[in-house]
């Protein structure tokens, strides 16, 4: 076994994480990223879209584009990143267990920890659904913008939340036809300008409506679809049946809170976020003290709120190092903070910001049900 | 019943297009090339503010306001369409011609059309309403992959067509 010592260890090489190494580095604090696949960025390099936001969310910039910058600018930091190296534990006093790149056995000592794992597409079962032709959005995403094959030529799309959308028109660009985006619920749930993009291409959204059942003799041949009454419940005789060699699921996604979860830390359900996961508090720190949290791991948001909570654990964890001053510290907090608080308005980002004030709610709940037993042990 | 609106159909509805205030005054369309702000939906977004050169588009404070035209600065140049990353701004001039109106819309399919292409021109929900005759596609670098097409079309599709049927192209090697 070979050992590697270093002031902060953040798992994962996504938006989040490589925004915590950046700030950590750039404060001198000693930096390595360790992330399972073999290329940087997470979900980055597979945004061919522009981003939305403002200049300082680098809106108009394309997701990939973004990506190729922080890997520039992780370069520049001097924090070191370890890829095709998986991190399968997070033990006592922070010490993680990495099988690297070299297929060494590495034990990881850090003082500080950060998560940036990410996380992971929801599947959904119905009749047909272990058929060759059924993937996540995700998965055909990276087929066509990472590796440029079509993972079919018909597809059906399931889900409207802007993964959905997003995909969709994706999906169209590289030459597939979209032969519609069904959602469960009665209105669409992503931006109605990503919607209006595939509306032009002649997609149609029908809302309201589920899949019944995927059918094919070896791989999916067409999609039974069919209408939802106010109670979800699929009305008889609605059916629809739509050939298709493809049905993608966008059905929303969950955090991949493994570690923390062998860490220890507490979590809280808030379905909004995504399921579970894990309380931090303002600095992103977890309630085990020297592990922090970061992007879509703390709840599922999207790329610009995770690389500006990122930031905010690399501030706070170079910070805590005292590789910052509490001034200096403060003063960056609260830039990353007013940035993301950006993020967090109008008609969609509401819903999320009222969901990360219930976590920050519960964190706080459980820091004075410690503090009453006496502190953390 | 039929419901209508963006929130249902993903295409905004006559009502909430004549309540925003990115839509120009049909005085000011019928004047020459304008923009047509159709951002309907209260986002964090505001790309087009920065993008126009005369100040003639607003957002402000908090950045989920709509964005606001200011008819009278807009020369219509079109420097917004390719800045907005949900690709919805036009531009209209309904005194292209005394038969045609132009249209510029954002456009992202390779390959792209070339000039004087007939080519089927769509409204917002992709229905082809008329025949489009390319007069312009504008690309530079500022404008990162997103083209800008002008269409001529019937003048009385100037207020319908919001773009084209995509030509099918094929997975490309390489990006363009």
């Amino acid at each position: 076994m070979r050992k590697i010592e270093t002031d902060i260890a953040i798992i994962g090489a996504g938006s989040a994480g490589l925004c915590a190494a950046i700030q950590a580095a750039a404060a001198g604090a000693g930096v390595v990223v360790f992330d399972e696949n073999q290329l940087p960025g997470g979900q980055l390099f597979k945004q061919i879209h522009k981003f939305f936001g403002s200049r300082e969310h680098q809106a108009g910039v394309r997701g990939f584009e973004i990506g190729q910058q922080l890997l520039e600018d992780v370069k520049k930091s001097g924090a070191k990143v370890m890829l095709d190296s998986v991190v399968y534990g997070l033990f006592a006093e922070n010490s993680l267990g990495v099988i690297a790149e070299d297929k060494y056995h590495y034990e990881v000592k850090a003082k500080k920890i950060i998560l940036a794992a990410g996380a992971k597409e929801n599947y959904m079962a119905f009749p047909g659904s272990t058929l060759p032709g059924v993937m996540g959005a995700g998965a055909a995403q990276t087929m066509i913008n990472v590796n440029r094959v079509l993972p079919g030529k018909r597809i059906v799309m399931l889900g409207s939340g802007n993964v959905g959308l997003i995909v969709s028109y994706q999906l169209l660009q590289a030459g597939a036809q979209v032969a519609a985006v069904v959602e469960a619920a009665p209105t669409i749930g992503g931006y109605g300008v990503h919607a209006g993009k595939i509306r032009r291409a002649g997609v149609p959204i029908l809302t309201s409506h589920t899949i019944k059942e995927v059918y094919g003799k070896e791989e999916v041949e067409g999609v039974v679809l069919a209408q939802l009454d106010e109670k979800w419940q699929m009305i008889p005789g609605t059916e629809q049946d739509i050939q298709a060699d493809t049905l993608c699921l966008a059905v929303g996604l969950n955090p991949m809170t493994e570690l923390a979860w062998m860490a220890g830390c507490q979590f809280t359900h808030i379905p909004a976020l995504g399921g579970h996961v894990p309380l931090h508090d303002h600095n992103m720190e977890t309630t085990k003290p020297g592990i922090y949290v970061a992007g879509d791991i703390t709840g599922v948001e999207e790329a610009s709120s995770a690389m500006e909570e990122g930031k905010l654990a690399g501030i706070a964890a170079a910070a805590a190092l005292g590789c910052l001053s509490q001034e200096e510290a403060a003063a960056k907090k609260q830039e990353v903070l007013r940035r993301l608080d950006m993020l967090r308005t109008g008609l969609f980002g509401e819903k999320r910001k009222a969901a990360k004030e219930q976590q920050m709610a519960d964190m706080a709940g459980w820091q004075a049900l410690t503090a009453e037993k006496g502190g953390v042990k | 019943m039929v419901k209508t609106g963006v929130a249902y159909t993903g295409v905004p509805s006559k009502e909430e297009l004549a309540k925003i205030p990115g839509m120009p005054s049909e005085a000011r369309m019928a004047k020459g090339p304008v923009a047509v702000i159709e951002c309907v939906q209260e986002i964090p977004c505001n790309p087009c503010e920065a993008a126009c050169p005369f100040g003639a588009i607003g957002v402000g404070e908090p950045i989920t306001s709509l964005p606001v035209l200011d008819e009278e600065k807009c020369t219509g140049c079109g420097a917004c369409v390719a800045a907005c990353p949900g690709l919805a701004i036009f531009t209209v001039n309904m005194a292209y011609s005394e038969t045609e109106a132009a249209v510029a819309f954002p456009y992202e399919y390779r390959p792209l059309p070339a000039k004087n292409d007939l080519v089927e021109a769509v409204d917002r929900e992709g229905k082809v309403v008329s025949r489009g005759r390319v007069l312009d596609i504008k690309m530079p670098k500022a404008f990162k992959q997103t083209a800008v097409v002008t269409l001529a079309v019937p003048k009385a599709m100037g207020f319908q067509v919001r773009g084209l049927t995509p030509f099918k192209p094929m997975l490309r090697e390489g990006r363009e």
